[in-house]
């Protein structure tokens, strides 16, 4: 196998994987429970999307993609703080504080 | 020859980045409170991401790109942590408690809820 065939193999593969990561962190903002459990999954979300258009930039050899990937990172970062100053200012929500009877007995156990 | 060579490690560093982006995804799927799976993001989604850019300058071969790879790595590197220690900083500060299964000897969580 040569070197760019070796390339391509892994560039589609790696793009499976990131497919696969991205649904998981998907389900964890859809099922979050607070907010900051959901901000803290779309930084993630952020970061797997730059890799995304680090691999289809190797994949496909347009290396421009690059500028993409380095403003995406900058407009996540920026979205991150902005929501950790949101949150520091509203404070926490009664309604996201109702314990889960299976923390309850995790406690149980614990003790 | 060296191309090859060259090409062959860029293809096992997208593999390896991918894998731990994939790990970071199961990290914050599984782990229990929001400040361990802190842990998951601010290092494994770190790596995934700047491991990608770290192939894209070992394959491009153009003085230009590899800088601009090596600047969006050390970008990277220098602002994931820090959002996502504000993140924590903040979700602690307005009441977020930690697990019950987390064991803090230098802060006592019942202190910040007034």
């Amino acid at each position: 196998m040569s070197g760019s065939e070796f390339l391509s193999l892994a560039a589609t593969i790696s793009l499976g994987v990131l497919t696969f990561a991205f649904l998981l962190t998907t389900i964890r903002i859809v099922i979050g429970r607070t907010l900051p459990d959901r901000v803290l999954a779309l930084d993630l979300l952020v970061a797997i999307g730059i890799a995304y258009i680090a691999v289809g930039a190797i994949s496909t050899g347009y290396f421009l993609y690059l500028d993409i990937a380095i403003s995406l990172g900058l407009v996540g970062f920026l979205a991150t703080v902005a929501f950790a100053r949101f949150i520091l200012h509203r404070g926490k929500t009664n309604r996201e504080y109702e314990v889960k009877e299976s923390d309850k007995a995790k406690e149980e156990t614990a003790k | 020859m060296i191309v090859q060579i060259l090409q062959y490690i860029a293809g096992g560093l997208i593999l390896i980045g991918s894998l731990f982006s994939l790990l970071a995804a199961v990290g914050i799927l599984r782990l229990p409170d929001l400040y361990t799976r802190m842990h998951a993001v601010s290092k494994a989604g770190t790596m995934g991401a700047g491991l990608m850019f770290i192939a894209i300058a070992v394959v491009s071969f153009e003085g230009a790109v590899i800088l601009r790879a090596l600047a969006g790595f050390v970008f990277l590197f220098l602002t994931m942590p820090v959002s996502a220690h504000l993140l924590a900083r903040s979700s602690l500060m307005a009441g977020y408690k930690p697990s019950s299964m987390t064991d803090i000897k230098d802060l006592d969580v019942n202190e910040l809820e007034e």
